[in-house]
């Protein structure tokens, strides 16, 4: 995934875009500019957080609380509380069950609209290992009433759930917490169209025999596939689920209903994520085509980087076009 | 207000926290009884919240940490006005907003808790957003002596002690009691006051069932300029009533008829 250019045929060509995680930095710094409420709060994360700069150039936004994420979230509460706009960041392994009951109590639970910001999310980590590895945060995430679960799939994607996340509230003052979790790694710019909101998926490929579900930037690996299977004649549209809850049912069913096959792809557990999800709709839907989850089995994590684990468990455009391939065989 | 208007209203919230308890079937009897006269103080002698001010951001904030002695909290809210006090009828029962736990759901309760080792987080988040915006805002947050064991509680110490948060003032009720029994035996809390200044708080002590003594050191707060401030306020499990006071098993029984008739004997003697 180096070189400045990567294009793929089939697809429109698409090309490099950055690290997700620095498009979300220079998001909230044009956030921040023009929202004088905004603060950042972080526990030793704003290098983790690509926020560096940002807390050079504008030091009164940033609260640092130390590596402490129970007293992070906790803050955060009691900031928003206090009228302030904020966005509380730390690696998403941490974030998400380090201070789980906080996310659950005091940002859910009170109503208090933290945007919570998993960064480093999934595999991203790699060799640092299961410690740093967030396979778990869907699953614990779904489980609270009053969050948005959310996994852009690239810049652009990041750039608006940010921006939807956090931008100032509209004369209603209405909003609600949002933990939105990516990686670190540059990711492809994806085909994009239309406004991007909560909730409600993308079709960024059409297909008519099979289709992909994916969330976060597994989606990039799933367009590859599809493209691959394009060449052997095979139709498979990707959805990019990006929200995980509130889930799109309604596009999910649509898309399932006019397909013989689908495979869902998170870089997640394959318990309590997006595949789980996805079955329950499928199932009291009664809408079946061949099924399948691709996602990190309930075992030790293989080590290695983060393309290496993903390559492992078939989150890969070989591993995932075989997939397909053999559902659409078996059948 | 007055320190004998003080007294009076302590032993008027006593009696409606153990009606309450009667009643709603389920609270926290001993803890309720505890603290109840630091929540007296605060909202009559201390703090700027009122319903008409609640909207606001210019005003005090208090969080009840130790969201379990909510009895307490809801008595002194429908003596304050924010709650109607025909609604304490309803505690406990389905569908009620009168749970055994504060929720925003309730007027007049600034944060839900109820899970130990939340409020002083989320207090010094409040704290520093007034600092932040140059408001006057106080923020008050009550702690138990039992819920000091949560780890979560020190992360806050240290943070709003480099905030140099001198507008939160943190008060411990320290009845030496939990729900196992002496606190003493449960884990290791003391040298308590050494701890909150080692973290970088300005300690004072004192009687935290005297509402004059409560109130005297309450309206010096902050104790020292740049620093958060914290009262180990000194209480009695179960105070005014006999047979509670001292009592780990009070910690969330409920009185019969009789022990309620005798407990209300016992507060019409001290009033
Ligand atoms: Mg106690």
């Amino acid at each position: 995934m180096s070189g400045a250019t990567m294009r793929v045929p089939g697809a429109g060509g698409w090309t490099m875009g950055k690290a997700n995680l620095e498009v979300f930095a220079e998001t909230v710094e044009e956030l921040a500019r023009a929202d004088p409420a905004l603060l950042v709060v972080t526990s030793d994360s704003r290098g983790s957080g690509k926020l560096s700069s940002f807390a050079t150039r504008m030091p009164e936004r940033v609260i640092e609380v130390g590596i402490a994420e129970q007293n992070l979230v906790g803050v955060a509460a009691g900031l928003a509380a206090g009228g302030r706009n904020v966005i509380a960041v730390s690696p998403a392994s941490f974030l998400a069950t380090r201070s789980l009951e906080q996310i659950k109590h005091d940002v859910c639970y009170s109503d208090r609209p933290v945007t919570l910001v998993g960064i480093s999310a999934g595999v991203s980590y790699g060799a640092l290992g299961s410690t740093h590895h967030s396979l778990h945060d869907f699953a614990a995430l779904r489980a609270i009433h009053n969050i948005t679960v959310v996994a852009p799939a690239d810049n652009w994607e990041t750039r608006e759930a940010i921006r939807a996340a956090a931008s100032p509230p509209g004369p209603k003052g209405l909003r609600s917490p949002v933990y939105i979790r990516f990686g670190k790694q540059p990711v492809p710019d994806l085909p994009h169209t239309g406004p991007f909101a909560f909730g409600k998926g993308r079709i960024i490929r059409a297909g008519k025999d099979a289709a992909f579900i994916a969330t976060g930037e597994t989606v990039w690996r799933t367009l590859r596939a599809a493209e691959a299977l394009s060449a052997r004649g095979v139709s498979a549209a990707v959805v990019s689920m990006h929200t995980v809850k509130p889930l799109d049912e309604t596009l999910l069913r649509e898309v399932a209903g006019a397909v013989r096959a689908v495979v869902v792809v998170e870089e997640h557990s394959e318990h309590g994520g997006l595949g789980d999800a996805c079955a329950r709709v499928l199932m009291e839907a009664g809408v079946s085509p061949s099924f399948r989850v691709v996602a990190l089995p309930d075992e030790y994590t293989v080590t290695g980087s983060q393309t290496e684990i993903l390559d492992h468990y078939g989150i890969s455009e070989s591993g995932l076009a075989e997939t397909m391939t053999g559902l659409l065989v078996g059948e | 207000m007055m320190q004998d208007e003080l007294v009076g209203k302590s032993i008027a919230y006593r009696r409606d926290i153990l009606t309450y308890i009667y009643e709603s079937g389920g609270g926290h009897t001993g803890g309720s009884l505890s603290c109840v006269d630091i929540i007296n103080v605060l909202y009559n002698s201390i703090m700027d919240i009122t319903p008409q001010n609640w909207e606001s951001l210019d005003r005090d904030f208090y969080i009840q940490s130790k969201g379990h002695s909510v009895e307490a909290l809801y008595v002194v809210l429908a003596d304050q006005g924010f709650l109607d006090r025909s609604e304490l009828k309803t505690g406990n029962k389905f569908g009620t907003r009168l749970i055994g736990h504060p929720t925003r759901k309730v007027p007049g309760v600034e944060h839900n808790t109820g899970g130990l080792g939340h409020g002083l987080s989320v207090a010094a988040g409040l704290a520093l957003a007034a600092k932040l915006d140059r408001r006057a805002s106080r923020v008050f947050c009550l702690l138990g002596d039992g819920e000091l064991a949560e780890g979560s509680n020190w992360e806050a110490a240290m943070t709003a002690a480099y905030y140099k948060l001198d507008n939160l003032t943190a008060i411990v009720d320290r009845n030496r009691l939990q729900i196992t029994g002496h606190t003493a035996d449960v884990n290791k809390l003391e040298p308590l006051a050494d701890k909150w200044t080692a973290f970088g708080w300005a300690v004072h002590e004192t009687d935290g069932n005297d509402v004059a003594a409560l109130a005297g050191e309450l309206r010096g707060v902050p104790f020292a300029a740049g620093k958060p401030s914290l009262l180990l306020a000194n209480t009695v499990k179960g105070k005014g009533v006999s047979f509670i006071e001292g009592e780990a098993a009070w910690h969330h029984k409920v009185p019969t008829r009789e022990q309620l008739a005798q407990a209300m004997r016992e507060l019409e003697v001290q009033s």
